[in-house]
């Protein structure tokens, strides 16, 4: 290539490229804006501040769950786990408090709980070597019949009212959930984007052996990324059964598919190499705010998931044809 | 005109922001070979992509066999008789050889495939390429070589008289290349026009007719090959002279800093012992399946070694993984830079720093700064043309992708650093870079290990070659002492019972 068509061409992939995590992010973030906009024209009740609080606390546990689900979508793999997950850190914690068990190691043990589920999945592809979704299709299931079969499938209710303050609590007038969820977006995003574990993250998904030839700990890596999974799972679980004061088994059933909607919708490829979690709190937001807003018009439950799926779909659909020129 | 198969004028073809081809002209013969040579980027694939129907062109006349055609789609261009068969082979390796080569196109009874029709149709085919395998083999099966030969038999079931070769040889042995010249002679033979595109010119002389060459998306002659040589093909590539191709510097060797002895992983490598100096470039040479990326790969970690030791400046180090490799000071450059070498969607900085994050960070944040300078620094020293580090590297040339992959090394101090091909796939001016580069870390005393299939440049650059046939090192020879029918004797010695010469 002559230099002068090298610099040309390098310079416009360049302009695309610079930009193209942020470019991403506006597209969904306007995208987000729209809805906004549509539903505070058409329904009085959408556009208030307590609605608005209403569909940050009832999103909170997708964002969460969308976090790790986006981690482990980077590393090319999948997490199906998370909502079984979810309702085997509630269930645990809530025993644990029925057995007076004070209630800052009830929620530790249920966040150990996640990490640990996290590493046995981690662990599997690693050194099982086998497929991701194989695996956490394994402990999805088989993880949903040990919070089943513990709980004798009842779900475990009147919890401490310390405890149910991380669900139903405000501090400044804005709910708990609200300042959790906060929290892990900022230390996962940084973590994703400032440090070598998030460094490390992108590249088993971009190149798995070209990771590993550069001395990347591929096995550390990735264990970690699928008990940062866990650990968020566990995390949304707790706020769930916080917030109904009662865990039951069947909680977070199916979450693990939102995680992946969100992800997706907010820019994480499938194939790996790619999301950013401001990317995934989008997303996450994308969906809680069409489920609001489509409740509030009246749409039936059903029709919601035609919207759903057709945004899921839509949203991956553009970003293909954006990306093509 | 009536045995001219393609004639392309003033063909022109943008993308956004790039003049690819800018008034192309082109012709090719039937019964003859006609080389498209070029640097990496000058706009072969490109022209190429045009007469098999994947790109369209912007402006300019196609002429198949004299008439005018306009075509859009690579099914058109089929059916114009034009057969691709790419660098990259396209065929599905859990079907069967016949019903690869009858793929969209199967030979069926009452709607039902019929298997036994194509099996048959296909060792026609196979045959009358003198090739020994069956039509039912799966493809997996097969050698890339013959693989290759399998993409020919597809093109001949289209009935293609205009076949693109795109560096059809870039994965044979010497011996496989002999066999895809006497098909290609065959063919050439039958009065098939025969596109050829290689980076290994040296081979040109054996099949070759008319060579045009291409430089910035222009161009720029054709030639007779009979009355050119290299050296003038190259000046119209590069358009200006390369002075020295192998530019090989003379260095006192040092002591001893890697020594492998009785070395063996999986059934690729049996007991390969050797000795390796400071500054001193050792050349493996060998035929395909050698051994030789398996054995490099066993001694940076990439692979289990089943016995054996290696020792460093004399002390035994256990090297398990490529991180223990690194954290000796035992760099790769991998033979397969798209598959082993490069995140190729990541950043040039962020391929360049990967394996020296721990350099740049404290815990586990990456201080950018740090990383930025680094980076910067090996963009500088190494010239890579990109227009920020922050640059995708799938979007550079396979010449500054390959001194990315070197360039990752060398921010760390290195004891050994193995190149495996570095220099397969980039075109004349990148490879004296990378040559030089080797120079240079010879010059500052590290052992430099160079695993090569191209026997001119093996030759021309190394102090010793060991040559490897079957597993087992079969020689050690000084290279100035040696010559290429030498190397070739011990590459194919086999059943070896002499004494090893150390």
């Amino acid at each position: 290539m002559s230099i002068e068509t090298a610099k040309t061409l390098n310079k416009l992939n360049f302009k695309l490229n610079l930009s193209r995590k942020t470019k991403q992010f506006l597209s969904t973030f306007s995208g987000l804006v729209v809805l906004l906009v549509i539903f505070s024209m058409t329904n009085p009740n959408f556009g208030t501040t307590n609605n608005f609080l209403n569909v940050a606390v009832q999103t909170a546990p997708i964002v969460l769950i969308a976090i790790g689900q986006t981690y482990v979508l980077i590393t090319g793999g999948i997490d199906l786990s998370i909502g079984s997950n979810i309702a085997l850190s509630g269930v645990l914690a809530a025993m644990l408090m029925k057995a007076n068990v004070p209630v800052p190691i009830c929620i530790l043990s249920g966040l150990i709980s996640g990490c640990l589920v996290g590493a046995v999945n981690g662990s599997l592809v690693v050194y099982g070597k086998l497929p991701p979704f194989i695996v956490t299709l394994g402990t999805m299931t088989a993880v949903r019949g040990i919070t089943l079969t513990i709980t004798q499938g009842i779900p475990i209710s009147g919890l401490p009212d310390s405890f149910n303050q991380i669900g139903t609590g405000s501090t400044f007038g804005i709910p708990n959930p609200i300042y959790i969820m906060l929290l892990c977006v900022i230390v996962f995003g940084v973590l994703l984007a400032k440090t070598k574990t998030g460094r490390y993250t992108y590249s088993l998904g971009s190149n798995f052996d070209a990771a590993r030839l550069s001395g990347v700990n591929i096995q550390k890596s990735l264990i970690k990324v699928y008990m940062i999974s866990g650990f968020v799972a566990a995390v949304a679980g707790l706020i769930m059964a916080a917030r109904i004061i009662s865990a039951p088994p069947t909680a977070g059933d199916g979450y693990e598919l939102d995680a992946v909607a969100a992800s997706v919708i907010g820019g994480a490829s499938t194939m790996g190499g790619e999301g950013t979690i401001a990317g995934t709190l989008v997303g996450a937001f994308v969906i809680g705010v069409l489920r609001n807003g489509l409740n509030l018009t009246g749409v039936s439950p059903f029709i919601q998931k035609i919207v759903i799926g057709v945004v899921i779909i839509a949203a991956v659909f553009f970003d293909r044809i954006k990306r093509k020129d | 005109m009536n045995n001219v198969l393609v004639e392309f004028k003033d063909i022109s073809k943008s993308f956004p922001g790039v003049k690819a081809l800018q008034n192309v002209q082109f012709n090719l013969k039937s019964g003859e070979v006609h080389a498209l040579l070029g640097e990496n980027g000058a706009g072969k694939s490109t022209l190429m992509k045009i007469l098999s129907g994947v790109y369209v062109k912007d402006t300019g006349k196609t002429y198949i066999k004299g008439k005018e055609v306009d075509y859009k789609t690579p099914k058109e261009a089929q059916d114009l008789g034009i057969a691709i068969i790419h660098q990259e082979l396209n065929l599905c390796k859990h079907l069967t050889v016949a019903e690869n080569i009858y793929l969209a196109k199967e030979e069926s009874t009452f709607g039902f495939i019929s298997e036994r029709k194509m099996n048959k149709m296909a060792s026609e085919i196979l045959a009358s390429l003198n090739l020994d395998f069956k039509p039912d083999t799966l493809v997996g099966e097969l050698s890339v070589s013959k693989q290759q030969m399998v993409e020919i038999a597809k093109a001949l079931a289209t009935n293609a008289e205009i076949i693109i070769m795109d560096e059809p040889t870039s994965a044979l042995t010497d011996k496989e290349i002999e066999d895809l010249f006497s098909i290609i002679y065959k063919l050439k033979k039958e009065g098939k026009g025969i596109v050829y595109i290689s980076h290994r010119l040296e081979e040109l002389a054996s099949i070759v007719d008319r060579v045009s060459v291409l430089r910035d998306g222009e161009y720029i002659t054709t030639l007779d090959f009979a009355k050119t040589n290299l050296e003038e093909i190259i000046g119209y590539m590069v358009g200006r002279e390369i002075t020295n191709k192998y530019p090989r510097v003379e260095t006192k060797v040092g002591e001893k800093i890697l020594e492998v002895r009785h070395l063996s992983a999986g059934k690729a490598v049996k007991d390969v012992s050797f000795e390796l100096y400071k500054g001193e470039i050792v050349a493996f040479a060998g035929l395909m399946g050698a051994g030789r990326t398996e054995l490099v790969r066993a001694i940076f970690g990439a692979d289990k070694k089943s016995a054996g030791a290696i020792y460093l400046k004399s002390q035994e180090v256990k090297i398990k993984s490529p991180r223990q490799a690194i954290d000796h000071g035992v760099f790769c450059v991998p033979e397969d830079r798209k598959k082993d070498g490069l995140c190729i969607n990541m950043t040039v900085l962020e391929n360049l720093t990967l394996p020296n994050l721990d350099k740049a960070s404290k815990g586990d944040f990456i201080i950018t700064n740090r990383e930025k300078s680094f980076a910067e620094q090996m963009v500088g020293s190494l010239k890579i043309k990109t227009p920020t580090i922050s640059q995708a590297v799938k979007n550079l040339s396979g010449g500054n992708q390959q001194k990315i992959v070197v360039g990752k090394w060398l921010l760390r101090d290195a004891n050994v650093i193995i190149f495996d091909e570095p220099t397969r796939g980039i075109d004349v001016a990148a490879k004296v870079e990378i040559y030089n580069l080797m120079n240079e870390l010879k010059k500052q005393g590290i052992g430099v290990m160079f695993v090569s299939s191209e026997l001119p440049e093996v030759l021309g650059m190394s102090d010793r070659v060991l040559v490897m046939c079957n597993g087992r090192i079969t020689a050690n020879l000084i290279t100035k002492e040696t010559n290429q029918e030498e190397i070739l004797h011990y590459a194919t010695q086999y059943e070896s019972k002499e004494v090893i010469n150390r």
